[in-house]
């Protein structure tokens, strides 16, 4: 008898089985043409979170083996760089500066006075847009806007649309960085003054 | 000497890689160079002056690049632009 009820048993789980299998293998297709789908909607829209930090971490790196390493330290602590205007520093008498942000106008001022000259909008788009987006990740910008400032500024600034401060940067806000900035300079020259030794 | 090309989405991908000396190797560079240059892109030497301050200089042929340069980095060529509001 409980070789007939197990028999009854192993029967009725392989109907049910072969009921089941037809649902089971439809939902598992519709799983994966869902994941699919997300998939694409990802690619399209360009748009993935780890994709684009792991392109930011590369950037950033690519920037800091190209720029002396206080303009690296400031970048990395403030956010943007500063470039001297006309190709010279400020020892060489650079009457004039630039703000570099990723992103958004770069901003010539007067560090004397710390009076705002101008915006100057610019942009590095690759039109190829190999994931959607022609946007270079944050820091490669900043060192698109350095390289070309440092090799040819009169051609970039021709390249740039210029508008007055305020255009699209607000001003006060520039105006703290600047700020921001002189206070960094001066930690790390105290920094720099309390590591050299004594005499 | 290495080609690299800034890209959105990717940080810098190499381009090609080489040794100028070696003549082969320096013709894949020079046709790696030649097709960046046709697609638009801007290409720059990281420099380094004697005072040892960080520079950039452009080249606009694969002769402009000096000998000894370990990078060349290309990137899309500046448009002016008012990009969305970033206040």
């Amino acid at each position: 008898m409980w070789l007939a009820l197990g028999t009854a048993a192993v029967v009725l789980l392989a109907l049910l089985w072969e009921l089941a299998r037809p649902r089971l293998a439809s939902a598992l297709a519709r799983s994966r043409a869902g994941a699919a789908a997300r998939r694409e909607r990802a690619a399209q829209s360009g748009y993935d979170p780890g994709r684009e930090r792991r392109a930011e971490q590369r950037a950033r790196a690519l920037l800091r083996s190209c720029v002396d390493e206080e303009t690296w330290a400031m970048y990395r602590d403030l956010g943007f760089l500063r470039v001297w205007g006309g190709l010279g520093d400020r020892a060489q008498g650079a009457s004039y500066a630039y703000l570099v942000y990723p992103h958004k106008p770069i901003v010539a001022y007067l560090p004397q006075t710390r009076e705002l000259l101008n915006e100057y909008c610019v942009a590095f788009p690759d039109h190829t847009k190999p994931y959607g987006s022609a946007r270079l990740p944050d820091s490669d910008d900043v060192l698109a806007k350095w390289m070309a400032l440092s090799a040819d500024e009169r051609h970039l600034i021709a390249e740039a649309n210029m508008h007055l401060p305020g255009r699209q940067i607000d001003p006060e806000r520039v105006r703290r960085d600047l700020l921001r900035l002189a206070r960094w300079e001066r930690e790390r020259a105290a920094r720099s003054a309390d590591s050299v030794p004594a005499a | 000497m290495r080609l690299l090309r800034l890209k959105p989405g990717h940080g810098e991908i190499v381009l090609a890689e080489g040794d100028v000396e070696v003549p082969e190797q320096e013709r894949e560079l020079i046709e790696a160079f030649r097709r960046e240059l046709d697609a638009g892109m801007w290409a720059a030497v990281p420099t380094e002056t004697s005072s040892g301050r960080r520079e950039a200089e452009y080249v606009k042929s694969f002769a402009d690049v000096p000998r000894d340069a370990e990078r060349v980095i290309f990137f899309p060529r500046a448009a002016g632009g008012a990009p969305g509001s970033s206040r």
